[in-house]
């Protein structure tokens, strides 16, 4: 037996080799590609920025600087008022989508607008909605009681506030939206039986949704907040990180620097973002690569 | 007809509650700009719900470049087309030969690509774009579409390559088997094989390349400066330039601008939701 079969072997192994170096060849060669997409913007890019950064001096230089110091504070603020508002609300709204109402449908295709269109020219309807002479909420304030409302983006706390609520209107539908399969990949049955048993909608809730959502809500969380870091836009087309440069983040801090010529401390202002990123980055792959 | 009982009336109520403001909140940003892209000047500023004499005249301003700030309205959009097409086509293509490089031909190493793709997938857009801007400099490639194709491309890819991946590991290896044993060749079985089996994700990554290459707006501003050069987004952020901005045209290009991907995303719905959300988290 062991004869025949290393016979047949010796027979078919040249042909089989040959296909299987042909098929490597071939591996190798279509994923050279994104290998030289890697290498060249990415590899390079980042350890040219990380050699811009090395020297101390630039932290010195941030350390110094008030505008930095505002940036990572109200990067914080951005991260866990934003994202928490905005997942909590992803979640209560996941819920309610998963209502079976032909309005409810009609009510989920409308409410993916806002990831659906680019975000430029609503970021600058906004804009223009707060402005405190001739912007709609301002008029709507007026009409309602008398009063002039107030100067929106140029109080750093509000504007700030309102580019949180910008990112929120942008993102929470996708959000909604994944969260939405995961409440219904959960089967049915489970609340049919929770129901027999006399379960009220907390304690749905609270045994059965989130047990089989946790994981995806934190998953989703750790990921926002790796967007929510990378977001430029709410903030730049909000305020522009004014009023006073008041209102920067790490993201449109970085680019500030690299506006007014000082890339190596650009880069370092991001160097200093990576304790923060990457575990988020190792969560992250651990969880996707699998 | 059964008339409703009191408790669903209550739970109908209830869901309304929530619907409304959920209804309005999404609306108003969108309406906003939408008002104003069909108010006349003095219409805009004055914070009416429905303009006195609405009218499609921004419309004829921006078709016919009519303002100082929409000489290169044409071009402009013109440039987004091109740099949204070329970067998705060149995403599709290089994030489709690497899935079926990892995931079909199980080339050596495979593994390690998808990490670093997945790496790259999480550094944050905007902290990658101010080394990437450097780096198109050093390439000499500022002001040249190139720079904003081969980054939208770096962006786009390492996403595009985990989705396809995701999808082509649950194709079966009989497939592939069945097609070497009838005598295919590596491209044959790339060609016949696996690409028409592939066609919904292909789709979804394409659209998503394409959409994501029209909405950038951070690294088209860095990478490209000249007014006949840019993309529409970088030439609505140049509005703001003047303290007494056309608003009214601002919101009509932007409307304008903002129409093609919406309806991109919901002609492609099907596929990008399958395909997209799905593989966007597992749980």
């Amino acid at each position: 037996m062991a004869i025949t079969l290393s016979g047949s072997d010796t027979i078919s192994a040249p042909p089989l080799s040959a296909r299987l170096t042909t098929q490597q060849v071939w591996g190798i060669l279509l994923i050279v590609p994104y290998l030289l997409v890697f290498l060249a913007f990415v590899v390079y890019p980042v350890g040219y920025g990380l050699w811009l950064a090395r020297n101390p001096a630039n932290y010195v230089a941030l350390y110094n600087d008030p505008i930095f110091a505002r940036a990572a504070v109200n990067t914080l603020i951005f991260l866990v008022i934003g994202i928490n508002v905005k997942m909590l609300i992803a979640l209560f709204l996941s819920g309610f989508f998963a209502q079976q109402r032909p309005w409810i449908k009609w009510l989920s295709v409308i409410f993916i607008l806002p990831w659906a269109v680019p975000s430029i020219p609503t970021i600058l309807s906004v804009r223009f909605m707060l402005n405190p002479e001739w912007g709609m909420v301002n008029h709507f304030i007026f009409s309602l009681t008398g009063d002039d409302g107030p100067n929106w983006l140029n109080d750093p706390t509000v504007a700030l506030t309102m580019a949180i609520a910008v990112h929120i209107w942008k993102s929470l539908p996708f959000w909604t939206l994944i969260l939405l399969t995961g409440r219904l990949a959960i089967p049915q049955d489970l609340y049919e039986a929770s129901e027999v048993d006399g379960a009220s909608p907390w304690q749905k809730f609270r045994f059965i949704t989130w047990p089989s959502m946790q994981m995806l809500y934190v998953t989703c969380t750790l990921l926002s907040m790796i967007w929510t870091l990378g977001d430029f836009n709410s903030v730049y087309l909000l305020t522009g990180g004014g009023p006073a440069d008041l209102t920067h983040v790490l993201s449109t801090l970085g680019i500030r620097y690299l506006r007014l010529d000082q890339l190596s401390l650009a880069m370092a202002s991001i160097v200093c973002a990576i304790p923060l990123v990457l575990p988020l980055m190792y969560f992250m792959m651990k969880r996707l690569s699998r | 007809m059964k008339l409703p009982t009191l408790r669903e009336v209550g739970t109908e109520a209830k869901l309304l509650l929530i619907g409304i403001p959920v209804f309005i909140w999404t609306m108003i940003p969108i309406y906003h700009m939408f008002l104003f892209a069909i108010s006349p000047k003095e219409d805009a500023f004055s914070g009416k719900l429905w303009p006195d004499h609405p009218t499609l005249h921004n419309f004829h301003i921006v078709f016919y470049q009519e303002h100082y700030f929409l000489r290169d309205f044409w071009i402009q959009f013109w440039n987004s087309t091109v740099i949204a097409l070329a970067a998705g086509a060149l995403t599709l293509f290089i994030a489709t030969a690497a899935a079926f490089s990892i995931s079909r031909l199980k080339v050596p190493g495979g593994r390690w690509v998808m990490n670093l793709a997945l790496f790259t997938y999480f550094i944050p857009a905007a902290f990658l774009a101010v080394p990437m801007y450097r780096t198109m400099g050093n390439y000499g490639l500022l002001n040249n579409h190139w720079s904003l194709i081969l980054a939208m491309v770096t962006i786009a890819s390492p996403y595009a390559i985990w989705v396809l991946k995701q999808a082509s590991d649950k194709l079966p290896v009989e497939l592939d088997e069945a097609a070497v044993m009838d005598g295919a060749t590596t491209l044959q079985l790339f060609r016949l094989v696996y690409v028409p089996l592939m066609m919904p994700s292909l789709v979804a990554i394409g659209t998503y390349a394409v959409l994501l290459a029209w909405n950038e707006y951070l690294y088209a501003f860095l990478l490209l400066s000249k007014d006949t050069d840019i993309t529409l987004p970088v030439a609505l952020g140049n509005f703001l330039a003047a303290d007494d901005s056309p608003w009214e045209l601002l919101m009509t290009t932007g409307f304008i601008y903002a129409l093609p991907p919406a309806a991109v995303y919901y002609a492609f719905k099907r596929y990008m939701v399958g395909g997209l959300t799905a593989g966007a988290v597992k749980s």
